[in-house]
Parts: C-alpha cells; structure tokens; sequence
C-alpha cells in the first residue's frame, strides 16, 4: 500500500496545513488501519490535462479509502491542496462521490473530507461542478441514512467556490486558524468588482472575512482546531458524536439560524463589527487570540453552537 | 423563451407566479391536478446570502405543506453574488442551504425539476437548478461555469487556441450543448410544442437516484467519472 | 507534455520488501515519485512525464547518478514532474528508494 512518509507522521507535532493529503490521512488514522480505493499503482489519471500540456497526478490529486479512527471503520477522502489547487477534476470529483455512495452500503461510523480546494478545475470545469452537485445529492443520501459526513478545513488552499458548498451541506465542520470557507475567493471578488470591494492583498481581511475564527463564531463551523493533525482527530471524534439529523426540522432551524444572521448582522461591513455584536469584548483582539483564548471566548457566543445545520 | 411565455406555457390557465428583486416564487394548480411550486431566479440575476433564504423558504414551505407536489425550479441567474457582504455572512451556508432544502424536497416525495432558459454560472447554478432531480434546459439556455476569456486568462491559454479545443473537448467549455454532454443537463425541451405536457411527462418519468454520471459516460462529454465511481465503489466493498 | 523513459541494470536488488511507495506531490518545483517492486532483481527502469521539454540529458544524469548510489533493482519508478530542479529530484528519488527500503 502506498503511504507516506513514517517518520513525519507524529500526529501530534505534524502541522494540518504543511502536510499533504496522504500524509494527513495516514497520520489522522488509528495506526495502520488506512486502505486506499485505488491508489497510485492504478495510475486513474485525468484524461484531459494533457490538452492543457500539464502534469498529471497519480490520484488526481485526491486519496480516498477506509480507516479505523479509535477503532471505528471511518470512510476518508482528502485532497491535495498542492496539485492544481486541490480544484475538483473529473476523476477527482469521481472518486468523492464513490465513497459516499460506497457508505450508503458499508454503513461506516462516519465519512470524513478533509477539504482542501479553490473549487473547479477549469481545464475540466463542467466535469468538476456536475461532480460537486453530485458530491452534495450523494452527502445528503449519507446523512439521511444516519451516517455523519464530517468536514476538515486546514489546508493551504482554503475551501473554496464548489467546496465550500459541499462544506455546507456536511453534517459537521471543524476549521482551524489556516482553514478559510468562502465562495467567491478573495481575488475571483477583486477580478469582478474591483479592490474597493475586496482588496485581495489585505491578507487579514481575508483571514476576518472567510477564515476559521470567523466561521467558528457565526456558527459556520463547529470547532476550532489548533494546527495539528491529533487536533483535527480529536475534533472528529467529538463531532461524530453528535451530529444533526438531516430532516425538515434540521433545515427549519438553519433556515431560522441564518434568517436570524442576515437580521442581526446584515449592515456589518467587517467582521469585527460581526464580533462585538455577538458579544466578544474585544474583538480587535481575535486574530492574535492563541487557541485556548479564542475556546473561551467561543464558549461565551451563543450562536456558535447548534445543531442547525 | 422568456420568463412570462414559459409560465404561460406551463400554466395556460393563468398563474400567480410571482417575480421580485429577480427572485420567482408562487405556486398554482398544474395540469388539473395538485399544485405545481415554482421557484427560480429571472433576468441574469446574482444569487446572493438573501435571495438564496427567500427561495429555500419557499422550497421548506412546500416541503412543509406535505402535499409532495412538484416543484419547478426555473433559472435565468448570473453566478453566486460576489461581495464581501455576502461571504462574510456565510454564503457558503446559504447557497448549501437551498441546496438541501430542494434536495429534502426530493428526499420528501416532492418532484424536483429544473428548468434552465438563460445564464446560470458557478455558485448559483449549484445551489438552484444541480440541486433538482431532474434538469431540463430551453434551447438557448446558456449554463458555465466560467466565460472562455476568464479561462484564458487563469490558464495562460490564448483565447483562439481554447476556442479551437471548445468544438472537439466538451468538458471545459461553456454552454448548452456540453453541460447536456457532461449529463447534468438531462434533457433540451422543444419550445414549438406545449411545455405543460413535456414538464408532465419529466415528472411521469422520473428516475431513482442520480443517473448524471451514466448520462455523461452515454454522451461523451465525461468519460470517465462513471466507471471511476463504480470503481471506487467495488473496491471498498472488497476490503 | 515530453515522456522519458531510462532503463538501467544494477548489481543488486534493492534491499526490503515494500511493495510499492509514492513520495511528493505534483506541483510547481515539485514532483510525485511512484517506486513500485516489480522488475526482475537486477533491472530498474525510470519513466518520467515532464512539462519542461528539452531537459532529457539532464534527466539521464540525475537518473544515472541515482541508480548508481541506491542499486534499486526490481524497480519501476514513474514520475509526474511539476518543474521540478535536479536537486529536487534526486532527493526524492532517494527518498522514495529509502521508503521501499523498510
């Protein structure tokens, strides 16, 4: 079985955002228990990036396969920020909605993305989004089966265009520092409407308006994450066990939970107005908060937890 | 076709469809029988945080009522709205959103067709008219995800020799006719004939789960996805 | 897209007995290198699919040096380059040998 380096693989020193997708994965699961749905020898490259004249990978930049996580069979897919920006390819795509039609048979204890992707690969992008719509019809069959999609967000690409739809429609999402949720990225905002709307330069901009405290805050992710890989495990295994049903009653109060967000906030203008409103005292602080500071802070925001998702 | 002449074919009685800041909602008696609920986004309009809860409120209502009628997801929108408003309030969230909330629909019994018969790119056309179970598009109809200057310019291609590549490589390409080949657009409506009979018969016909990546395999415009899925789905299942 | 191919007989196998390893990732300056045991003991054969054309006695070299310090007979190793540098390369590729070493 292919895998990665063992000697980097110290889950409690090796930092999300610096590890590719394999060494993630491998690090993420109990040791040894990670199988990969075919891997690299099976060389299921993509057939149209040698029109562009560009490389291929292996795994089409993603890995998928099964693993025990404290003992549990899990399903994993992670992608490969590195390679064409993590971007959902034909195969790639593919090989996603796979393993979730594959859980609705292998009833695992849960199915775990970790994200890593500005979206569509444009060289084969209606390939790439008819796979992202079909990621998300094959999302809600898992959860309406009782199975928990858990989502990872720390990688260097961020979670992007397509992909932060597919985040939206998981059960559960944990987010560190690093990990940025948006649609639009910050320069897809600037190419179209100009800097005055979003001065993609602003690097702390980006990381107030799309990064992982903000979301943590607002409610659009359910746990913050220091940089480690241990972290993102322990925040998996936490958020599998209590995940929300997916049902009319879940989407009433998402439906309520966001309604309310637009009321409350909808004249903000930055994040750091966003924050004072729902209570943090400091909210010029929040950036620099170390992980144990912004927990607390988190813990006093009523919006931040609920099942409303 | 416009907006108005397509509800005029779908309802021929007369209808109380409702178009407002571009967003469509309504619902009225279809084909003599229950109600058809349409939802849907008018006139190359940017799917934004609002506009996206306003439809997934109308989708939840239907869904509410019980009554598994069909709803008819009609679309003519730009791309996701792109601000700093609309990603700091969680557009990601909202778009997911009305995403599920048709796709509970579905789940529920309810029908789901989409109908697309103008523009539809990238956040927007996922979150509305790929969210339905079936989608059927008016000849026309321009769905992307991204215009082939744009794709120029982020793939340091020049713009005549993608054009080139567009006629023979549907899976990059903007347009109809290769979002029918990739299999997410199930089906081209003729608009000569009366639109209520064929809306009728997508519903008659509807299939079990999601058939785009065999449509995409059938048609050519993408090869491969089918077999990998199934591929994916055979190993796991020996392991 | 230029492909190249070496094939190379060495006086060893190399020694362990992992199946197959992939180290690196497919990106700019980058590479991902597949080392898979499937050859007769004494043969090792190096394919490689580069973006930059024109480089193919550079290759040779960086290959050649390779196969003459690790002796990684029994191997196919494939290569998806990103651009990467020859210092990069080898380091990989004795990466890789080291991986099926274990």
């Amino acid at each position: 079985m292919a895998g990665a380096p063992a000697a980097s693989t110290d889950p409690d020193a090796l930092s999300w955002y610096e590890a590719t997708a394999r060494q993630r994965v491998v690090a993420l699961a109990d040791p040894g228990s990670f199988q990969e749905f075919l891997p690299p020898t099976e060389r299921r490259m993509s057939p149209h990036l040698p029109l562009f004249d560009l490389p291929r990978a292996f795994d089409d930049g993603i890995v998928v396969g099964r693993a025990a996580l404290d003992g549990r069979t899990v399903l994993i897919a992670a992608q490969e920020g590195r390679f064409m920006g993590g971007a959902f390819g034909e195969i790639h795509g593919a090989k996603l909605v796979g393993l979730l039609r594959a859980a609705l048979t292998l009833k695992p204890a849960a199915v775990l993305i970790l994200f890593d992707t500005g979206g569509v690969r444009l060289q084969e992008a209606n390939a790439g989004e008819t796979a992202i719509a079909e990621t998300m019809r094959a999302i809600v069959d898992v959860r309406a089966a009782g199975i928990p999609v858990i989502g990872l967000i720390g990688g260097r690409a961020g979670c992007y265009g397509g992909g932060g739809l597919i985040a939206g429609t998981c059960s559960r999402l944990a987010v560190s520092e690093g990990g940025r949720i948006s649609v639009s990225g910050p320069e897809v905002i600037e190419t179209n409407k100009g800097a005055e709307e979003f001065d993609s330069r602003d690097r702390a901009l980006v990381w107030r308006t799309m990064g992982g405290k903000h979301r943590r805050l607002i409610g659009g992710a359910d746990a913050f994450c220091a940089d480690t890989v241990s972290a993102f495990r322990q925040a998996a295994l936490d958020l599998i066990g209590r995940a929300p049903a997916f049902d009319l009653a879940t989407l009433e109060a998402e439906q309520a939970r966001l309604e309310s967000r637009i009321e409350r906030f909808g004249d903000c203008r930055d994040a750091t107005d966003v924050w004072a409103r729902l209570g943090v005292n400091d909210p010029e602080a929040v950036p620099a908060m170390d992980t144990r500071a912004f927990d607390e802070t988190v813990s006093r925001v009523r919006e931040a937890d609920h099942d409303a998702r | 076709m416009t907006l108005a002449e397509i509800l005029a074919g779908v309802f021929p009685q007369g209808h109380s469809v409702t178009v407002r800041d571009g967003l469509v909602t309504g619902g009225c008696p279809f084909a003599g029988d229950k109600t058809l609920h349409v939802v849907g986004v008018d006139g190359d309009t940017p799917l934004g945080v609002d506009g996206a809860l306003v439809l997934s409120r109308a989708v939840l209502d239907a869904v509410r009522a019980g009554d598994k009628a069909p709803i008819l997801v009609v679309v003519d929108s730009d791309s996701q709205r792109m601000s700093r408003r609309d990603e700091l309030l969680g557009l990601n969230e909202c778009l997911a959103h009305l995403a599920k909330a048709l796709l509970l629909a579905d789940r529920s019994g309810h029908p789901t067709i989409g109908l697309i018969y103008g523009h539809s790119a990238a956040g927007a056309f996922i979150a509305t008219a790929l969210a339905t179970r079936v989608l059927a598009a008016l000849p026309g109809a321009n769905p992307s995800v991204m215009d082939l200057p744009s794709v120029a310019r982020v793939t340091k291609l020049p713009l005549d020799k993608l054009q080139e590549m567009a006629k023979s490589t549907p899976v990059f390409a903007p347009g109809l006719d290769n979002m029918v080949a990739t299999g997410a657009v199930h089906v081209v409506l003729d608009p000569a004939k009366p639109l209520d009979g064929q809306i009728r018969d997508l519903i008659a016909d509807l299939q079990p789960g999601d058939d785009r990546d065999r449509l995409g395999e059938e048609r050519g415009g993408r090869p491969v996805a089918r077999g990998i899925g199934e591929a994916v789905i055979a190993h796991a299942g020996r392991l | 897209m230029e492909s190249l191919t070496f094939r190379h007989t060495t006086k060893k196998p190399l020694p362990g007995s992992v199946p197959n390893a992939i180290t690196g990732v497919v990106a700019s300056g980058n590479l991902e290198i597949l080392l898979e045991r499937v050859l007769p003991p004494d043969a090792c054969e190096v394919a490689i699919a580069t973006p930059v054309a024109g480089y193919g006695a550079v290759w040779e070299a960086v290959v050649a040096d390779f196969v003459a310090r690790a002796q990684p007979g029994g191997l196919r190793i494939s290569i998806n380059d990103g651009g990467a540098r020859p210092d990069t390369v080898s380091l990989r590729l004795l990466q890789g040998a080291r991986l099926m070493e274990a």
